[in-house]
């Protein structure tokens, strides 16, 4: 690990979005939008958005920065600065950890804004702490990073990459406990949305919602968060290959 | 040869896509000289110098740069390597573009400018790399290869799509860095580069066809004319197989 790399490496990601204005616009405005949206889908019923409006603000980041990661990442290989790279002194943890670095701290703008519009413009009420609510929005953020930057060792193309979204995120959503709380699927599906990571990130945001301050319920969320970002990025990393036919 | 060579590569056999690409290349590379490395489109230029800088899976053979096992870990910072296709982020300026790869290498932020300039961008270093022409782009590649004065540079046609000028001026800067010790391996199938280069080594079909200076090629094959060398090496060696 090399901390100078790590965050050059960080700090070129966020100077490569600095250029795209509308992808800069795109990742912040989008997630206010929909919530906006949502809002005034549930116009009449108050309560089901102060329920569900959490649940997005952590579903929201992750499905964002998988996509945005992936297609970063395939970019990356198919221009041969990927090649570039790996001939040089860079460590392959060097490189995601730059990444997850960078989309991190969009994460923490992309979420401060989608949280403040939803609590001050919205009338979104929970009993939870804004403050803990961007927490968990970040750490899944992190997560659609991480798990980003695996895929894509598993894509050859754009297209392939694109299609994972649906491939690997929406069994999750489906799962996660936004239609059907978790506990009351079949069994089988609940112990398969038992090791799938999106659920403990609906799990933490339902919970710091719903209580003042950090329950030790949201805490082990946490911990199981920050497992799966650990292994993703360093089975990424163990998936990145310095040499290739 | 009499300096002590800097790649020595030692039936090296590689396969991509389950054909076999280089065949028991056996071939050294004199430190301090610009050796072009030419041949026919698809004779595995590009696989020799991948194998050379540690990115191509290697099916069996060996290969050491300065001393140690290509791919090694010190030698990332020894090597400077030039894709064929340009590798820089379209999305970036020149000059970000050259400090990231130059914080990633190690070289001083101030080597920046220098590089810029010794690849003739200087008025371009704050354009970004996506609006630059193929030619402008090739250099900003080049330019990234040669932050932190590694000690050697393996350039995949470092010089496709320039013009006269330029080529003239890009030579120049790789004699000066070879008189500083620095060792070139330049791949090129353009034939009127190859007599800019101290020793040539012709790769067809996966093999080495003849590796000697370009004086002793023309001896050999008896014709001034690189070009026409060529042609009479591959023809004696379709005599000698028959
Ligand atoms: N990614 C790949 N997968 C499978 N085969 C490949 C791959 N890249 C190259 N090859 C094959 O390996 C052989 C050598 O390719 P290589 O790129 O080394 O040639 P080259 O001498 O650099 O050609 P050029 O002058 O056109 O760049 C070719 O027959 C090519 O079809
Ligand atoms: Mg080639």
């Amino acid at each position: 690990m090399n901390v100078r790399i790590t965050m050059a490496t960080a700090g070129r990601v966020l100077t490569q979005l600095r250029h795209d204005h509308r992808t800069v616009a795109l990742l912040l405005l989008v997630p206010c939008l929909l919530l906006a949206l949502l809002s005034w889908v549930f116009d009449g019923q108050p309560a089901v958005f102060d329920r569900i409006g959490p649940l997005l603000l952590a579903i929201f980041p992750l499905v964002v920065m998988f996509i945005v990661t992936s297609v970063a990442m395939l970019r990356e290989r198919t221009s041969g600065t990927l090649e570039r790279l790996l001939a040089m002194p860079l460590n392959k943890l060097d490189l995601l950890l730059g990444y997850a670095l960078a989309f991190g701290a969009v994460a923490v703008v992309q979420s401060s804004l989608a949280g403040a519009v939803s609590l001050w413009l919205l009338g979104l009420d929970i009993a939870g702490s804004a403050g803990w609510l961007l927490v968990t929005a970040v750490l899944s953020a992190l997560l659609g990073t991480a798990l980003g930057l695996l895929a894509s060792a598993f894509a050859q193309t754009e297209f392939q990459a694109v299609q994972f979204m649906p491939a690997f995120v929406l069994p999750q959503l489906l799962l996660c406990g936004l239609f059907v709380p978790r506990g009351a699927m079949q069994s089988v599906l609940s112990a398969v949305s038992n090791v799938l990571p999106l659920s403990y990130a609906v799990d933490a945001m339902a919970e710091v919602a719903a209580s003042t301050g950090l329950t030790a319920a949201a805490g082990r969320d946490f911990l199981v968060l920050g497992a799966f970002i650990v292994g993703a990025l360093v089975l990424g990393a163990a998936t990145l290959r310095r040499r290739t036919a | 040869m009499a300096s002590t060579p800097a790649i020595v590569i030692d039936q090296l056999t590689v396969h991509r896509g389950g054909t076999l690409v280089l065949d028991a290349v056996t071939c050294q590379v004199a430190a301090g000289s610009i050796t072009g490395l030419l041949g026919p489109s698809g004779s595995g230029k590009s696989t020799l110098i991948r194998s050379i800088v540690g990115v191509q899976k290697v099916t069996s053979g060996r290969i050491d740069v300065l001393g140690r096992p290509a791919g090694s870990r010190p030698l990332r910072s020894l090597i400077g390597y030039v894709t064929q296709a340009p590798s820089v982020y379209a999305d970036l300026s020149v000059r970000e573009n050259l400090r990231y790869f130059a914080a990633v290498v190690g070289a001083a932020p101030s080597d920046v400018d220098g590089v810029i300039r010794d690849v003739g961008l200087g008025g371009k270093a704050g354009a970004l790399v996506g609006r630059l022409s193929g030619g402008q782009r090739t250099r900003v590649s080049l330019a990234a290869a040669l932050l932190g004065a590694p000690r050697v540079l393996v350039l995949d046609e470092p010089t496709v799509g320039l013009d006269p000028v330029l080529r003239r001026d890009l030579w120049q800067m790789f004699n000066g860095l070879a008189d500083t010790g620095t060792t070139l391996l330049v791949s090129s199938h353009v034939m009127d580069e190859a007599d800019r280069c101290s020793e040539l080594l012709l790769l067809r079909d996966g093999a080495v066809l003849a590796a000697d200076s370009p004086a002793a090629i023309r001896a050999r094959t008896g014709t001034d004319d690189l070009e026409a060398a060529f042609l009479a090496l591959i023809d004696a060696q379709e005599v000698a197989a028959r």
